[in-house]
């Protein structure tokens, strides 16, 4: 592997792992203050990539699809937590593993009523479908840099407001000790409707962003699920930053494993989860 | 881990009634019925053996495995690769070690998930089997993404004497029928042994449990085996109707329908888990009748029963039947 092969797929690799990030981050979120396992979260991701396919093709512009998109999803975050989450927090896993299935079911169904089950493309923006040259018959797309870029920029967003800011604040005390941060004045009701809302926001972003090159397509919500689940299992659940350091080893692993060992690609990512909890069975950071 | 503790274990005498009646009418059902209805009711028999295997898990133990179908789906394949191009399989030996190799690959797996706990579990359980998906997804020799065909059901001969050839429908029904008692005889001493009262125990707590010094990693250990195993002998009789085995069969969503039966049925009592996998292939039927959208059917249909019905149809007669202590 000469050297601008590499640096592409680290490139790559450290992009999808950003982007999995954004996924894994509001699994872990609502998995550590709420304690709710949500199989329904790639489905947000499939709503944000559907709304940037539907979006752009009725407003004519990926960016402006991108602004109205995150406000409808933050919506359909505050509106499903209100009426039917809210009641899970203190149900079973198990209560909450059906519920969060038979949503898929009906996620997918009104997917497949509304928009169809054709599989769609997104077209890059044009300020951003150039390609930077790194040797003489090698380049590296912009928009995937504007990707990563993107998921940069919210993942310190993400840090400030939860480490810098009072409703930071608010949430760590929830996470930590919800009846007494509830004692102490804190709205936790609230709290766990913003980071509910916060959580399928950041999934709806990852799966707008990711459609110009996934192309947008039935079920897409399912593997990103799993790979989720890999990362949160691996960083430890409610640890943001063990999520991103997860992501990106995820990223790396499965981005060379398909280069350097192709016919065993896909299950490396699980030998490196099975490695992880022989060595730590509750993730790297656990909280 | 949030599962409630207390089940209803020992059924009342209305249910022990229903059962035997149940098992009854399938007697002489083949006789009655169409053969799509055979096949339907074979395969609702198939459904609840593997139900059964993950109650095991579910009810007794405590154990939430979103991965359940994997095991169920290796022993389809291992059926598929046991089968030889220009005959049937012996059952004699090929349902042995279908179940044995669910079982190893559950004493492998199982030893990585059952250190976990709670919402570990459940997403160990569920990443593995996806690995096990892949596995078989990705790999041309194993049939890839197109799945393999058991052209020739398996057959069991005493010595040039065909005993039952699974190609007849029939023979298979009462194979299966047999195979469920069997299985269901097996788990209900299971559940009342030395064994299943560990388990049981540690489902209710695993804390004092280890302190009253048992191994609760080992018991898990096995109790995830054997419930791989069992979710074994259901693939091999999948793999055996239908004739063809394909990745999809391993995917979270198999997995999460087996959940579903042990939920609506009720747990931990194995019975419950039959009831259950009769009323969930019922209700898929009507659904899939009913309209091409059933997803949106059977979806609105989880989440009621999660919403209203959580201790599933068995858990109406808990409330008659409430001797046991509540520990919650």
């Amino acid at each position: 592997m000469d050297f601008g092969t590499f640096l592409i797929q680290i490139l790559n690799s450290v992009q999808y792992g950003l982007l999995l990030f954004m996924l894994a981050a509001g699994l872990t979120l609502i998995f550590g203050i709420m304690g709710v396992v949500n199989l329904a979260h790639g489905s947000f991701y499939m709503l944000g990539a559907y709304l940037a396919w539907f979006l752009a093709a009725q407003l004519g512009s990926f960016t402006l699809a991108l602004v109205v998109g995150v406000v409808l999803a933050v919506a359909f975050g505050l509106l499903l937590e209100r009426v039917l989450f809210r009641y899970f927090y203190h149900r079973s896993h198990l209560d909450q593993v059906l519920l969060t299935f038979g949503l898929i079911y009906i996620f997918e169904e009104s997917r497949s009523i509304l928009w169809g089950d054709d599989v769609h493309s997104v077209n890059i923006p044009a300020a951003l479908s150039a390609s930077i040259p790194l040797t003489e018959n090698l380049s590296y797309p912009v928009y995937r840099l504007f990707m990563s870029g993107v998921c940069i920029a919210l993942a310190l967003g993400l840090y400030w407001l939860i480490s810098k800011t009072k409703l930071g604040m608010k949430i760590r005390a929830g996470a930590f000790n919800r009846d007494m941060a509830q004692a102490l004045g804190v709205n936790v009701k609230r709290i766990q409707m913003v980071v509910f809302a916060l959580g399928v926001g950041l999934a709806a972003i990852s799966g707008m962003i990711a459609s110009p090159i996934s192309s947008v397509y039935p079920n897409m919500g399912s593997s990103v699920l799993i790979m989720c689940f890999v990362v949160v299992v691996i960083g430890g659940i409610g640890s943001v930053r063990g999520a991103l350091i997860a992501a990106l080893l995820v990223g790396l692993v499965d981005t060379f494993g398909k280069v350097l060992f192709p016919s065993v690609s896909s299950m490396l990512v699980y030998v490196l989860m099975a490695a992880v909890l022989l060595w730590k069975p509750e993730g790297l950071f656990k909280q | 881990m949030s599962v409630s503790a207390t089940h209803l274990e020992r059924l009342p005498r209305s249910v022990q009634l229903c059962l035997a009646l149940g098992a009854l009418a399938l007697l002489v059902f083949p006789f009655v019925g169409s053969d799509f209805y055979v096949s339907m009711v074979t395969r609702m028999m198939i459904l609840a053996i593997l139900a059964m295997s993950l109650d095991l898990l579910q009810g007794v133990t405590g154990l939430v495995s979103l991965g359940h179908a994997a095991f169920f789906g290796l022993a389809g394949y291992v059926l598929a690769f046991a089968s030889p191009a220009d005959a049937g399989a012996s059952i004699w030996w090929s349902l042995p070690l279908a179940v044995f190799g669910a079982g190893l690959a559950a004493l492998i797996i199982g030893f990585f998930v059952v250190r976990t706990q709670g919402i570990y579990f459940i997403m160990v359980t569920m990443a593995f089997a996806q690995m096990v998906y892949y596995l078989f997804f990705d790999n041309k020799v194993l049939g890839g993404s197109d799945g393999l065909y058991i052209n020739l059901k398996p057959t069991m001969a005493l010595g040039s004497f065909v005993l039952l050839d699974l190609d007849n429908k029939r023979s298979l029904f009462y194979l299966v029928l047999a195979l469920t008692a069997l299985v269901y005889g097996f788990l209900r001493r299971l559940l009342f042994s030395p064994f299943g009262r560990t388990l049981s125990g540690i489902r209710i707590n695993e804390h004092r449990m280890r302190a009253m010094g048992y191994s609760t990693f080992g018991y898990k250990l096995a109790a995830f085996t054997l419930a791989g195993g069992l979710a074994g002998v259901a693939g091999y009789l999948w793999g055996a109707q239908t004739g063809y085995i394909n990745p999809d069969l391993m995917g979270f969503h198999t997995s999460a329908h087996t959940i579903m039966m042990v939920i609506l049925g009720g747990m931990g009592n194995f019975a419950g888990a039959i009831v259950g996998a009769f009323a969930f292939e019922i209700l898929l039927h009507v659904f899939k009748d009913l309209s091409k959208h059933w997803q949106l059917l059977m979806g609105t249909f989880i989440v009621a029963v999660v919403v209203f019905a959580p201790r599933g149809l068995l858990g109406w007669f808990e409330r008659s039947n409430n001797k046991e202590t509540q520990h919650d």
